[in-house]
């Protein structure tokens, strides 16, 4: 940006280790001088984790969650997409049923709780409910918005050709939205696994969120809490790095502006 | 100077029927509650194989009245004719080929060409995908992207892509515009050598003087709002045409004077 | 005969209304209250002066939490997104604090506050930052060289180029994230105030229900949250086109 200097290879590391540890050793010394006992220290949350480890508990909280996500959020992709391609190419039916939608968008998911509760009661159902409808809506909005900022030309040489609008939706208009469409599902899943986690403290008993409010509740064990926030950090950012893969095949790269 | 199109002379020496026609062909276009005249009185005859080229400067009207011909657009009024039948909607025996941004980027150079080539039988495809690739000479290319080819490749792809179908028209809309001046010279040599080879009836859109009168068979010299027409000058010169001849430079000059532009700086 | 544009999609929420009337009708034995007992809802809320009570609650938080996040949020993310050692060496904490559900904070909130507004205002505050942080060094990045380089070609300091040609560059993109942290923010405090507060609209929610099973308080208390939200966003665009007018950016759609 500034006239900096290029930074070099071994900068790409130096950096974030040098912020991290420096990070890491502010958060243990104020943990330290504030003779807080019960704010827990880098070393303690790390030894909380082991032990939950141990104990055999972690995995299984990991994978309850990571299902829910993939249940709501496959269900949310399986509906949303088709719903979302259907009403950006009919502006008809997107005009009578846009309204509908800005209207529960704003509606947290998390406010759905006792709805879904009387639907589904407490347990699984209620919090893949949440997912579903916390991925839902920006699939459906980013479908719709893909379609309607496909190029006028691409429409043309579809029909040019002599494809029919079902085939030119397809074939063409598919295609050409899929690098937005894809940046709206990774976002949609970022999403589904803030609100798996919402939904798991209040409407399941098992699961990382339930971690989090569990932990407190029987035993004020923060480090636990500290260290469940973490792995909910981590597990999202590789959820989301994954996703970025799938953004560099080659059909969609094209889509993408290059970023380092 | 007269606005007398010079059809008539046209009509005596074809002996064949027009390939393509256009009758009284308006376009008024309603922006904010104003009508825009955008087209008046449009009449063209253009004959099986005939390269056409449709001058102007930008607002004339051309790519609207290309768009017209292709099925794009409905004239306000007037009749667009190819081969006796009324033009409603586009059709694959006459193919539009866009600047190079109408390739489509997630098919490779293969999935391009082949895009119209849907219904024919697997290896017959690939025969003609293959023939296609050598003809605007993209060997090697065949799986590459578009976001990996420069410019003139690009648009050398969609020249094929519109071949592939072997269409009796092709509209062209100014598709040398995105290149710089050499490419564009190497890319009309190209397109003359591939029209001589497969005798298209083509129209082609620009605003280069010097390119409609180095690939046309007649210019059509139209005027701005609204666009009419103002002349149409056929180019007697047979390819391969020396831009430095005294009869080149002559119809070239005639149809700067008839912009009004005089040819000193 | 030319139909008013609204016309259709009015026709549609009604026929869904219906649809919805009719199923609780099939159905009484459930819990679940039909439009017309959330019209009720909505006009007992009103009645008992509620509505305004819980709405203005949440607002208050929600401005708090924003507004402290924006003030944080849009210089260091200048400054972070100027410098590109500082981007790289915090991105990894930030790509990983960045999924952490922001009532994943909960805990900590109300270890450190205790139950009560402010422990809202730091979970709105925490839910808004992050993202607002990411768009701000994102537009930085995104501004094209060209307007640096004339900056510099004039002069300009850094900070003075920070000021005068950074941060006006990027103000199209910043109304935009704004206007989605916004609405973020408004997701949060619902959230945050049916766990963690003991006033405001999310907690009319979960009150309504655990103190009777007043579903129609539910349902009524929801329509309200969607109608705020979607006025804070409208407020926001309209917000965003004045400001857009200014400083006269072409619009995008």
């Amino acid at each position: 940006m500034s006239a900096q200097a290029q930074p070099r290879k071994w900068e790409r590391f130096f950096w974030p280790v040098l912020a991290t540890a420096f990070f890491l050793a502010l958060w243990h010394y104020a943990v330290v001088w504030t003779a807080t006992n019960i704010f827990p220290s880098p070393l303690a949350v790390e030894k909380g984790l082991v032990e939950l480890v141990h104990k055999g508990v972690l995995y299984q909280d990991i994978l309850d969650s990571l299902r829910r996500v993939a249940i709501g959020y496959l269900a949310a992709v399986a509906i949303g997409v088709p719903l979302g391609l259907l009403f950006g190419w009919y502006p008809a039916i997107n005009q009578v049923v846009n309204p509908v939608i800005q209207i529960l968008r704003p509606i947290s998911p998390i406010a759905w709780i006792p709805v879904a509760i009387i639907f589904f009661g407490v347990g699984d159902y209620a919090a893949i409910f949440l997912v579903f409808l916390g991925a839902f809506f920006p699939i459906l909005v980013t479908c719709v918005d893909g379609v309607a900022n496909v190029p006028l030309i691409y429409r043309r040489a579809g029909t040019n050709f002599g494809l029919t609008p079902p085939q030119v939706l397809a074939r063409v208009v598919f295609p050409a939205a899929l690098p937005s469409i894809l940046v709206g599902l990774r976002i949609a899943l970022g999403i589904g696994w803030l609100v798996v986690v919402a939904g798991e403290m209040i409407a399941v008993t098992s699961g990382l969120g339930y971690l989090i409010i569990d932990s407190r509740n029987s035993g004020k064990r923060y480090d636990l809490v500290v260290g469940a926030m973490l792995l909910i950090g981590i597990i999202g950012l590789a959820l989301d790095l994954l996703f970025r893969r799938v953004e560099t095949f080659k059909p969609v790269r094209w889509g993408f502006r290059n970023e380092s | 100077m007269s606005i007398q199109p010079m059809i008539e002379t046209e009509m005596s020496t074809h002996t064949l029927r027009p390939k393509l026609r256009t009758e009284e062909v308006n376009m008024i276009f309603t922006r904010d509650g104003k009508n825009l005249p955008v087209l008046e009185n449009i009449n063209l005859e253009v004959f099986d194989g005939e390269f056409i080229c449709l001058l102007g400067p930008s607002g004339c009207g051309k790519s609207t009245l290309l768009s017209a011909i292709a099925g794009f657009l409905k004239p306000t009024s007037g009749d667009i004719l190819i081969d006796g039948e009324i033009v409603r909607a586009p059709d694959p025996r006459r193919i539009f080929v866009f600047q190079e941004r109408g390739v489509f980027p997630w098919l490779t150079v293969e999935g391009n060409i082949g895009f119209g080539l849907g219904r024919l039988p697997r290896s017959e495809r690939a025969q003609r995908i293959q023939y296609y690739v050598k003809m605007v000479g993209l060997e090697g290319f065949e799986k590459s992207y578009p976001h990996e080819l420069s410019g003139g490749m690009k648009q050398r792809v969609e020249v094929a892509r519109a071949l592939a179908v072997n269409p009796d028209v092709l509209f062209l809309d100014e598709p040398f515009g995105a290149l710089d001046s050499i490419t564009r010279m190497i890319m009309r040599g190209e397109l003359l050598r591939i029209w001589q080879a497969e005798r298209k009836t083509i129209l082609f859109v620009t605003h280069d003087i010097d390119e409609a009168v180095q690939l046309a068979d007649r210019v059509v010299v139209m005027s701005a709002r609204p666009g009419r027409i103002q002349q149409i000058v056929p180019i007697d010169i047979s390819h391969p045409r020396d831009i430095s001849s005294p009869r080149y430079l002559e119809l070239r000059d005639g149809i700067l004077s008839q912009i009004g532009l005089a040819h000193n700086l | 005969m030319k139909l008013p544009v609204w016309l259709r999609p009015a026709l549609f929420i009604l026929t869904l209304l219906g649809a919805w009337q009719l199923a609780v009708y099939l159905h009484p034995h459930q819990l679940l209250p039909g439009p017309i007992k959330t019209a009720h809802g909505v006009g007992d809320l009103v009645h008992h002066g509620l509505i305004v009570k819980y709405t203005v609650a949440s607002l208050f938080r929600v401005t708090w939490g924003f507004f402290l996040a924006v003030i944080v949020a849009v210089p260091l993310g200048l400054v972070i997104g100027w410098h590109r050692r500082a981007e790289m060496a915090f991105n990894p904490i930030l790509q990983i604090l960045r999924p952490i559900s922001p009532l994943a904070w909960i805990p900590i909130a109300i270890l450190w506050f205790g139950v009560g507004d402010l422990a809202a205002v730091f979970l709105i505050f925490v839910g808004c930052f992050l993202p607002l942080l990411l768009t701000v060094i994102n537009a930085v990045q995104g501004v094209p060289a060209v307007y640096i380089n004339a900056g510099r070609n004039f002069g300009l300091g850094s900070i003075t180029l920070m000021r005068r040609v950074l941060y006006p560059a990027i103000v199209p993109r910043l109304m935009t994230g704004l206007r989605i942290t916004l609405g973020l923010a408004w997701l949060v405090v619902v959230a945050a105030e049916m766990i963690a507060v003991n006033s405001g609209l999310g907690f009319l929610i979960i009150d309504a229900r655990n103190a009777g099973n007043r579903y129609d308080l539910v349902l009524a208390g929801m329509v309200i949250i969607g109608i705020v939200g979607l006025m804070l966003d409208n407020g926001i665009r309209s917000l965003e086109h004045a400001k857009a007018l200014r400083w006269g950016y072409a619009e995008k759609h």
